[in-house]
């Protein structure tokens, strides 16, 4: 059998090398500088920047502000995906355009917009305030702007997958009794798992990373309302290098760990991955 | 599993009786928000702890105060947009003005609640240039000089920036007299600044961490941590002429702590600034105390120059606003006119 490419051997060893080179400069190195810069006063000095209560307090919103977008957002991307992909409907275009949305607002003037409708000056500021609900500047409104930036990642990834597959499996199961319900659990869900996996670990990856539009709406209250991202600026601007650098790796584990999670199981689901196609 | 959780129950049952009486007897925890500017980092987390201690020692209850920096306008923006801040604690009487103009949270009047124009520190600006000073920096008037690079955040967002504006054009306007050669001494020094940072913290981080510029106009507070805390060695404070009493307010915000019910505490963390254990923090922190005692002990670390003020020279901070740092204003003007 031919090799797909006929190129030399000196051109693909080239391109191959271009690609490495590259990765290591923009990726590898920063990533490498940051994990030295944490330990670069030794082990204990970055294990006690971590078990800062303020540090510990920033983990815990983190993870926390991902537990609830996460779900949200899956529930909405498979719901949406579910809608354009198998079904006709008036306005499915502008559907796809508004999901789109949040891709396309930088997030400051997403982080902003919140501001506008939930501020003490907002929309619905003043009701909200009247009846002690509390959402600016508090947990709330973090994780609502997080919800908003990462809207898009499940259902984008979905999408065009679900596109692909058509609906005659749905269609089958239809035609054989199953109910709504019962096509959507036995025959689609399975379809889908490994866009919707790759779709979440996005999502999970982008909440916790999430600078910009958590800024605006925060309020940068120590030990209360600082991610992780927030936090590290913090300790930046206090000129604690060890500690701002000691949760910037942390953040950057997380995000490893997630990584290492979807190769383990793309790894071990080789052979259904490579029955769907992917 | 069940029965567990009915046991469970039960007992929480027979048990919360007795934690509730427990929690009577010690005052309910207190939670106050301080939302300040940026360089106060390190001052407020000893007189936090302080004032922890004192409170808890004298009326048994516990007290955490949560901190939040940032440039002061933008701080003062929040505010206004909701953040619970018990008390406000910002760079400049203007930005507090704000608060109480747009969000009526306290009243117009509040400067005077307190002591000393509601001020418990002051400072002033001052020039940090390299060791051994290369450029041979000694007063504004060498801040024009062509090549020398001025490090100086953005009076529209920066309190302290708008202190560095002032006191340059204090001093022009002392040195050249007419508006009109004030103005092209400002054109002239805002051709020199490279960039404009957002806070002072910003400007001190492009200064001291990224190497650039000559010389940076900065807080005394701010560069005295840049010299003993950053780079020992590496920077020299040189003290101009003249310069300005920077006097960044305290206030309490009123619709805040009467909702929080916390007014209480934070009326006594603000008097506690006025103690002299509170003074002398202020003063360890570079800030220059009010307090007569305190301030002649802790008068070697503070050099001594002719200061003017925001109310003597400028008409107060309204006016100042008015005429400098509001849309078309004097920044305005001079900055379109240096990028020229």
């Amino acid at each position: 059998m031919r090799a797909a490419t006929t190129e030399p051997r000196a051109v693909r060893a080239l391109l191959i090398l271009i690609a490495i080179g590259w990765l290591a400069l923009v990726i590898l190195l920063p990533l490498f500088a940051v994990f030295v810069q944490a330990f670069e006063k030794g082990t204990g000095a970055f294990v006690d920047a971590i078990l800062q209560p303020d540090a510990l307090a920033s983990i815990r919103l983190t993870l926390l502000t991902a537990a609830i977008v996460v779900p949200f957002n899956c529930v909405f991307g498979i719901a949406a995906a579910w809608a354009v992909a198998k079904h006709d409907f008036r306005g499915r275009n502008l559907l796809v355009s508004l999901i789109d949305l949040p891709f396309s607002v930088s997030p400051v003037v997403a982080g902003l917009m919140f501001v506008l409708l939930f501020g003490a000056n907002g929309w619905f500021g003043p009701w909200l305030m009247a009846h002690g609900i509390r959402i600016m500047f508090a947990v709330p409104a973090i994780v609502i702007a997080t919800a908003f930036v990462t809207f898009p990642y499940v259902a984008r990834e979905l999408i065009p997958l679900m596109i692909a597959q058509g609906r005659a499996e749905e269609e089958a199961a239809l035609t054989l009794g199953a109910n709504g319900f019962q096509t959507f659990w036995h025959v689609t869900l399975p379809n889908i798992r490994w866009g919707l996996l790759y779709g979440v670990l996005l999502t999970n990856a982008r909440a916790m990373g999430e600078f910009g539009a958590v800024s605006v709406v925060s309020g940068h209250i120590r030990g209360l309302t600082n991610t992780m991202p927030l936090h590290v600026e913090v300790l930046y601007n206090e000129y604690n290098f060890v500690g701002a650098f000691a949760v910037a790796s942390l953040l950057a584990c997380l995000a490893l760990v997630t990584l290492g999670a979807k190769t383990l199981l793309e790894w071990r689901h080789r052979d259904a991955l490579a029955a769907t196609g992917h | 599993m069940r029965r567990f959780v009915l046991a469970g129950l039960a007992a929480s049952l027979m048990l919360g009786p007795i934690a509730l009486d427990a929690a009577k007897a010690a005052p309910a925890p207190a939670e106050l928000l301080n939302v300040s500017y940026d360089p106060t980092r390190e001052l407020y987390r000893s007189i936090d702890d302080a004032f922890a201690a004192q409170w808890k020692a004298k009326t048994g209850q516990q007290v955490t105060i949560r901190q939040s920096h940032g440039g002061s306008g933008a701080q003062a923006r929040s505010v206004i947009e909701g953040a619970p801040a018990d008390v406000v604690t910002l760079a400049l009487g203007y930005d507090i003005d704000s608060i109480a103009d747009k969000a009526k949270l306290l009243p117009t009047n509040w400067q005077k609640r307190l002591p000393h124009n509601s001020t418990p520190y002051f400072s002033t600006i001052v020039f940090l240039v390299r060791k051994g000073n290369p450029k041979g920096i000694h007063d504004w008037g060498d801040l024009i000089k062509p090549g020398v690079q001025v490090i100086t955040p953005n009076p529209k967002t920066s309190g302290g920036a708008r202190w560095n504006y002032l006191a340059a054009w204090g001093y022009a306007k002392k040195t050249y007299g007419t508006d009109d050669k004030v103005r092209d001494y400002m054109v002239k020094l805002f051709r020199n600044v490279p960039v404009l940072d957002s806070g002072a913290r910003g400007a001190t981080t492009t200064f001291v961490q990224r190497g650039q510029g000559d010389v940076l106009l900065a807080w005394e507070n701010e560069a005295f941590l840049a010299v003993n805390e950053l780079g020992k060695g590496k920077f020299d404070i040189v003290v101009p002429s003249v310069s300005i009493k920077a006097e960044p307010p305290v206030a309490l915000v009123d619709a805040n702590v009467d909702r929080k019910g916390t007014r209480k505490v934070a009326e006594a963390y603000l008097q506690y600034l006025y103690t002299r254990p509170a003074q002398e923090i202020i003063a360890k922190n570079y800030y220059r105390p009010i307090d007569p005692v305190v301030a002649a002990k802790t008068a070697a670390r503070f050099p001594r120059l002719q200061l003017f003020t925001i109310d003597r020279n400028f008409g107060g901070w309204a006016r100042a606003q008015a005429a400098h740092f509001a849309d078309g204003g004097s920044f305005d003007q001079v900055f379109a006119a240096a990028k020229r």
